[in-house]
């Protein structure tokens, strides 16, 4: 018979042997660099456009986002529905995305069927239409999601507290509204366009299963041109201005049964010594389904089906922030166990033994992101849009498998001051 | 094609190995064949509540994370009306420690009172994030009490009501346990970084000596065929008016169901569909539409939902639909419009394929539905589908009494 009391043995996080599958780079005749994973086991391929187009950009709210939206809805050659027939014909998916810094066009689709999309690309990219009557259907559509959204909790706390952590003319927290949408025009969507969705401006990232005639393909559609023109994109010093007050309780649904819970506080951005540091100690706190906050609140309380915290990975600063949904009537209760669960982290070492668990626990983690090559090339993405090369990664991994208990006691005693967080709860 | 390996073990435990030596990682996937439709009527919620204290520790290991973590390991699990999942991705050389785990908690759970009462909270606050403190929140337990006379598919999985989870005891916990969770009515899949030597010989060790219980004969009540519409109205304190229109629908393992989910497809899938052009582009009657269905065991609802445009007027929008489902009903799929939507499932099939979870959840999941074999088959039938199936499924689907429409207006 089989003991069942005792456990398997294991092999440790720090036995295992992390790297980062490096990328080729490839350059087109214009000067697009492409960053490269290859990957045959599959049929499929993933490529990503990104251009400095982000909302830190935009001069007036909402105009980096909806000029991302609205290339994909009509160019000079053909409508919104010709494009989204096309890429749908051939079961292809256009993803465009806008963030603070970058906006992004992103190709999913069978390796086979690349070269018939190239052209939808392209007109996309560079042949933008804007017809007014999507514009309007845009706005109209958004500000009724707007509307919806508007009457959940979580996404009212989620727009409060980044404009209490960043301010709220600033990217970080500035938040869409009616006003916004109804302000958005056509000439400023296309200017906008005009200057940062450049060839200059442009990166490619691919990664997949490729045709032997990528680049080609490639060359041909992105590579000739200087398409839009050269453009020079000044990244403006836009300054932080966080609230003044630090506790907040807002009333959104007299009937509600749950209150989204929001405690945060600044934090340094990824390039402070502190932050692969604090990226240890916040999965301690409340990254993992063990963490200090779930294993309380959740597995002990039941006062929430989930509490996570996260560190924002923003450029300029970052914030570390608490969430939840609980029940009305103990959200107090779980902020003053998310304060006790602070202080116990500044009062006491966490132990060896939990620390030892962490790290095998994110080490683990880490291989199972790596695995596959859409998700290795999102890694170098990273990396390489915020400046970075793979020593950054590999020094994250040194930290994870060395940082030490004092390190982390440290840590919390300078961040995780309660009375330095912002707290947040909107019924 | 998802090459495998399948053996029986002596308890009637049905074992896949799934080997893919390119990636360092192993997965474990645990599939019991019990979902919300086995639950009692007064009972409703059960399965997913028992989800839960699946990972309150078990028999001999008190704790079920802790071990796992440890192994650089995660797991989760989800609960459907059909059928109940677990699965745990760790790196492969740690495998045994998903081995020990999982067969330590199909062999017994510990059944502590304090797990189930502290669940039972976590669940009650998961009902209302989800389906209270939501607007809409409540449209799915109407509908499905709507549409459904006597199947259980008539209450959700989270639970019919909140008393139903407020009242679980652990006598239920326990009988529930014996009657499902056993060999037999189970299937284990491992995939990745291993050998199919090597998961024998784990699963006889950790798996073997489990006493194989009973496979479940179900006797579920079929629901007889809708006679007559259904129509509820609702007024809610929403910001805008939504129509729900549902139709009874051919269940995963019969042959018209592929015809049928291509004409889901047809109606709502992407954005060059004809429900989001004509609705949403050209007349602007909805500001979203979906078209979409569960892909559940027995027969389901095909369901189209949309918000209406502020100021349109619910027999408006509800006509505009009509005409789509009509034009669907009358006229035939042009070759194009077909080829897009059989292509659109080619690159969907692979695209889910690409994970490691992906595959081993899907195995498992065509195991139980009759032969993890089906898993290669499944591009085939959709190809086989002609412009003439979908006309003929088309007739009876959209019948008018065969709709259950929920008219949700803002108030």
């Amino acid at each position: 018979m089989i003991n069942r009391k005792i456990a398997p043995e294991i092999k440790d996080a720090t036995e295992f042997d992390i790297t980062l599958k490096p990328y080729e780079k490839v350059t087109l005749d214009n000067g697009i660099p492409v960053y490269i994973i290859k990957s045959d086991e599959q049929d499929t391929l993933q490529l990503e456009l990104v251009f400095p187009g982000g909302s830190w950009y935009e001069t007036e709210n909402l105009v980096a986002s909806a000029t991302n939206f609205l290339m994909k809805n009509g160019s000079g050659k053909h409508t919104a529905l010709q494009i989204n027939e096309n890429i749908d014909y051939y079961g292809a998916y256009l993803n465009r995305n806008s963030h603070h810094e970058y906006a992004t066009y992103t190709l999913h689709c069978l390796t086979k069927h690349f070269e018939a999309l190239v052209p939808v690309l392209q007109e996309v990219i560079q042949d933008p239409a804007f017809p007014e009557e999507e514009l309007a259907i845009f706005r109209q559509n958004m500000k009724q999601r707007l509307a919806v959204n508007l009457q959940k909790c979580d996404f009212v706390a989620n727009r409060h507290i980044d404009k209490y952590l960043f301010g709220e003319f600033h990217p970080y927290g500035r938040v869409s509204s009616m006003d916004a949408y109804d302000a958005l025009q056509t000439p400023t969507l296309q200017a906008f366009y005009k200057q940062h969705y450049t060839y200059n401006n442009c990166k490619i990232f691919v990664a997949g299963h490729l045709p032997a005639n990528l680049i080609e393909l490639l060359n041909q559609a992105f590579g000739k041109e200087k398409w839009n023109g050269e453009s020079s994109i000044i990244r403006p010093e836009i300054p932080v201005i966080t609230a003044e007050e630090k506790k907040f309780r807002i009333f959104n649904d007299e009937n509600g049964v749950q209150g989204a819970i929001r405690v945060a506080r600044p934090f340094p951005n990824r390039y402070h010594p502190d932050f692969p540091k604090m990226l240890v100690l916040n999965t301690i706190l409340g990254g993992y389904f063990g963490s200090r906050l779930m294993s309380n609140i959740r597995e002990e309380k039941g006062y929430t089906y989930g509490i996570h915290s996260q560190l924002y990975n923003f450029r300029q600063t970052s914030a570390l922030n608490i969430q939840t949904e609980a029940g009305r009537d103990v959200c107090e209760a779980t902020i003053e166990e998310i304060y006790k669960e602070l202080h116990t982290l500044q009062k006491e070492a966490v132990p060896e033994d939990e620390l030892h668990l962490v790290r095998n626990f994110m080490i683990g983690s880490i291989l199972g992101d790596l695995d596959g090559a859409f998700e290795v090339i999102q890694r170098w993405k990273n990396l390489i849009l915020n400046g970075l090369d793979e020593n950054y990664f590999y020094n994250n991994i040194k930290v994870i498998k060395t940082i030490t208990s004092e390190e982390l006691q440290e840590l919390a005693q300078e961040y995780l001051t309660p009375e330095d967080f912002y707290e947040l709860v909107v019924i | 094609m998802i090459h495998y390996n399948k053996f029986t073990l002596a308890n009637g435990l049905r074992v896949i190995v799934h080997e893919d030596h390119t990636t360092p990682m192993a997965v474990v996937n645990v599939m019991y064949d019990v979902g919300a439709r086995d639950e009692d009527p007064s009972k409703t919620g059960f399965a997913h509540l028992f989800e839960h204290l699946m990972f309150g520790g078990s028999v001999n290991i008190p704790e079920y994370d802790e071990p796992l973590q440890m192994a650089g390991g995660e797991n989760n699990a989800f609960t459907t009306s059909d059928l109940t999942n677990y699965y745990i991705q760790l790196p492969a050389e740690n495998i045994e420690t998903a081995f020990w785990l999982e067969s330590d908690r199909m062999l017994s759970l510990a059944f502590s009172e304090k797990s189930l009462d502290v669940q039972r909270k976590v669940v009650c606050e998961e009902f209302k994030e989800h389906y209270i403190n939501k607007p809409y929140g409540d449209v799915w337990h109407k509908m499905r009490d709507l549409a459904y006379a006597v199947h259980p598919y008539k209450w959700m999985t989270i639970g019919k009501e909140l008393s139903h989870i407020e009242n679980a005891r652990l006598e239920d916990v326990k009988d529930f346990f014996f009657k499902y969770y056993r060999p037999a009515n189970a299937i284990l899949v491992v995939g990745g970084h291993v050998t199919t030597a090597q998961v024998k010989l784990l699963a006889e060790k950790w798996f073997g000596d489990i006493p194989g219980g009973q496979r479940i004969q179900r006797n579920l009540p079929i629901e007889p065929p809708q006679t007559a519409a259904h129509k509820l109205e609702v007024k809610s304190n929403v910001p805008l008016d939504a129509l729900y229109k549902c139709y009874h629908m051919p269940g995963r393992t019969t042959k018209e169901y592929y015809a049928t989910d291509l004409i889901s497809d047809i109606l709502g899938g992407g954005a060059s569909s004809r429900l989001n052009q004509v609705l949403v582009k050209e007349k602007k009657l909805f500001s979203n539409i979906d078209c979409y269905h569960f892909g559940t065991l027995d027969a389901g609802l095909l369901t189209i939902e949309g918000k209406l445009v502020k100021g349109v007027k619910m027999k408006d929008a509800e006509k505009a639909i009509q005409e789509e489902i009509d034009k669907i009903q009358q006229t035939a799929i042009p070759e194009r419009e077909l080829q897009k939507v059989k292509n659109r499932v080619e690159s969907m099939l692979a695209f889910e394929d690409m994970g490691l979870l992906n595959r081993a959840n899907n195995l498992a999941f065509y195991e139980l539905i009759g032969d993890a074999a089906m898993m290669n088959e499944e591009f085939s039938h959709y190809e086989a589908v002609t412009s003439a199936d979908m006309h003929h499924e088309a007739q009876h689907l959209f019948d008018e009494k065969n709709s259950n429409t929920i008219y949700y207006y803002a108030g």
